[in-house]
């Protein structure tokens, strides 16, 4: 019997260490990333850092604004929501309740397999279909931009937005509906005025995983947005908070100011996804609480 | 019970690593130091003299400047330098001895039909001087420059040779060479730069005051856009034993294929 319960508690406790890896990974990254973080902050000035529109690392005069990426990030993500979340919604209520179900074994397999392609792969796909595209449809010059990227993100975050939809109105229980189409609603008015409504929380939670990845997103952006510093504009050449991390980091020197600012950056970047997270959580907290 | 266990655990790790790294350590180490446009050479030529010799080689990316003030005072072995000493620097006591060179291949769309550039041509290009390649005999369109992100060995060869530091008008900065050759190869009004080993046959290289880049024209320099990658010493005092056998190793003809593979044309 004590045997027994020794047993029971030594699982236990690797069931705890394991669990605490993931809290500290978490730890040591928020720690590490503050910690490095902070310094070019402190030299650089928070209000120029934030608010200053030039980056140039490397100049002889360097300048380390990152309004431009902020803003990037922002637009970019906020054009990917745009374009990405009216496609994912509709398609997944059409999975959820009006699909047959070879259609929707077919077209769940081809969200999959969307999920599972790498970021690189849409990266590439994107500079050699979709940039010339861009280019001589809308006749510029280039056609690496801002417009390239949110394309590329609004692909990109469309499997989890389906996903985790269809997920949520899969789970709306059957007795809502049937209430419904037993009072005379046609079936869409039943899918639009009692399913949606009923899956919200989890809709809501497919478009802030949509933000999650789009924000977060460096290689494909890096291969369609051209990189250059510039105020966002739809046409120009973008450079995103994540792709400035990226594109500078490999000729960074260790303690250099500049490597310093990309750490900032990153922390930036970081604080933003909590925010994202924050705003996910109370959410759906308030959400239950209703 | 439990806890004390892994903490012994623990330190064994912690022992057994150090001890490890002590072993590596007990040769000299050489120390370089500057260029990072050098790094990749440098790079690979440690690799190969570390797996030779087991003599560790440290590598302090810090600009060409910041190496050859580093070997003047002392502070390394070998300083790195992608330009030639200036006389007040030879002057100081240091000696330079070339690597290897550089050479910059400047690429178009193979659509375009200019063929040839003036340098000069090529910086007011990319300072947005000349915008449309109506203005040097081509069709007409607007220039699109792609070039390299900050930092990169290359656009900082580029840009000092043609003259056009921190004033490059970029429409796009790429990470890597294979991007710039790609993304030439897509634009018909695209020109771009990379090293010359890396161009491919999917974009034309233009020739520069009437030179086509190549190994030989880079060596008896007569081709414009290329720079030595410089070795600097001091001049007073002898190399310690394993930065001398380092020294030796990479000027010598072994270290030539090391040095192509890495993208740089080797002098000797």
């Amino acid at each position: 019997m004590k045997k027994k319960r020794l047993f029971e508690s030594a699982v236990q406790g690797i069931f705890l260490l394991l669990g605490l890896i993931t809290v500290g990974c978490v730890l040591i990254i928020s720690v590490y990333l503050i910690v490095s973080g902070i310094p070019a902050i402190k030299e650089i000035g928070l209000f120029d850092f934030l608010f200053g529109r030039e980056w140039q690392s490397t100049s002889s005069n360097p300048k380390f604004g990152i309004l431009p990426f902020i803003l990037t990030s922002v637009y970019g993500t906020a054009g990917a929501i745009v374009i990405g979340v009216p496609i994912g919604f509709f398609t997944a209520v059409y999975l959820s309740k009006l699909a047959g179900k070879r259609i929707r074994a077919a077209i769940e397999t081809a969200v999959n397999l969307l999920a599972g392609i790498p970021s690189v792969v849409y990266g590439l796909v994107g500079m050699l279909v979709l940039v010339p595209g861009i280019r001589s449809l809308f006749n510029i010059p280039d056609g690496a931009s801002l417009l390239a990227a949110i394309i590329v993100l609004a692909v990109m975050i469309l499997p989890s937005i389906i996903k985790v939809s269809v997920t949520a109105l899969d789970s709306v229980p059957k007795e809502y509906e049937d209430a419904s189409l037993a009072l005379g609603a046609t079936p869409v008015e039943t899918y639009f005025k009692i399913s949606v409504p009923a899956a919200k929380s989890g809709i809501a939670a497919s478009v802030v995983l949509g933000v999650g990845r789009a924000i977060g997103e460096a290689m494909a952006v890096m291969m369609v947005a051209g990189n250059v510093a510039n105020m966002p504009s739809i046409f120009q050449s973008v450079r995103f908070l994540t792709t400035a991390v990226a594109s500078e980091m490999a000729y960074s020197s260790p303690g250099s100011l500049q490597r310093n600012a990309l750490f900032s950056i990153a922390l930036v970047l970081f604080l933003f996804i909590m925010l994202i997270n924050a705003a996910l959580n109370f959410f759906l907290k308030r959400e239950k609480g209703k | 019970m439990k806890m004390k266990k892994n903490i012994c655990l623990f330190a064994a790790v912690l022992l057994l690593i150090s001890a490890l790294t002590g072993c590596q350590k007990s040769q000299q180490a050489v120390a370089t130091d500057g260029s990072t446009s050098m790094s990749k050479v440098i790079g690979a030529l440690s690799e190969t003299f570390e797996s030779d010799t087991g003599i560790t080689v440290t590598y302090n990316a810090t600009g060409s400047g910041a190496g050859i003030q580093a070997v003047e005072e002392g502070r390394c072995d070998i300083g790195l330098s992608s330009r030639s000493l200036k006389d007040e620097e030879k002057a100081k006591g240091l000696n330079e001895t070339v690597l290897a060179l550089d050479g910059i291949a400047v690429i178009v769309n193979p659509q375009n039909k200019v063929d040839g550039l003036t340098l000069e041509d090529v910086s007011k290009i990319y300072t947005g001087e000349i915008k449309n390649w109506k203005e040097l005999g081509g069709e007409d369109g607007e220039i699109v420059l792609i070039g390299r992100e900050a930092g990169s060995g290359t656009r900082d060869g580029f840009e000092s040779v043609t003259d056009t530091e921190d004033k490059c008008k970029y429409r796009q900065e790429l990470t890597s060479t294979g991007d710039v050759i790609t993304t030439v190869a897509g634009n018909p009004n695209a020109i771009g730069y990379a090293s010359i080993s890396a161009v491919k046959d999917s974009v034309k290289v233009i020739d520069i005051d009437g030179v086509l880049p190549s190994e030989e024209t880079v060596k008896d320099g007569s081709y414009a856009i290329q720079r030595p990658f410089v070795l600097v010493t001091r001049e007073k005092e002898d190399l310690s034993d394993s930065a001398q056998k380092f020294f030796d190793y990479i000027t010598g003809k072994d270290a030539n294929q090391v040095i192509k593979d890495a993208g740089a044309i080797p002098v000797k």
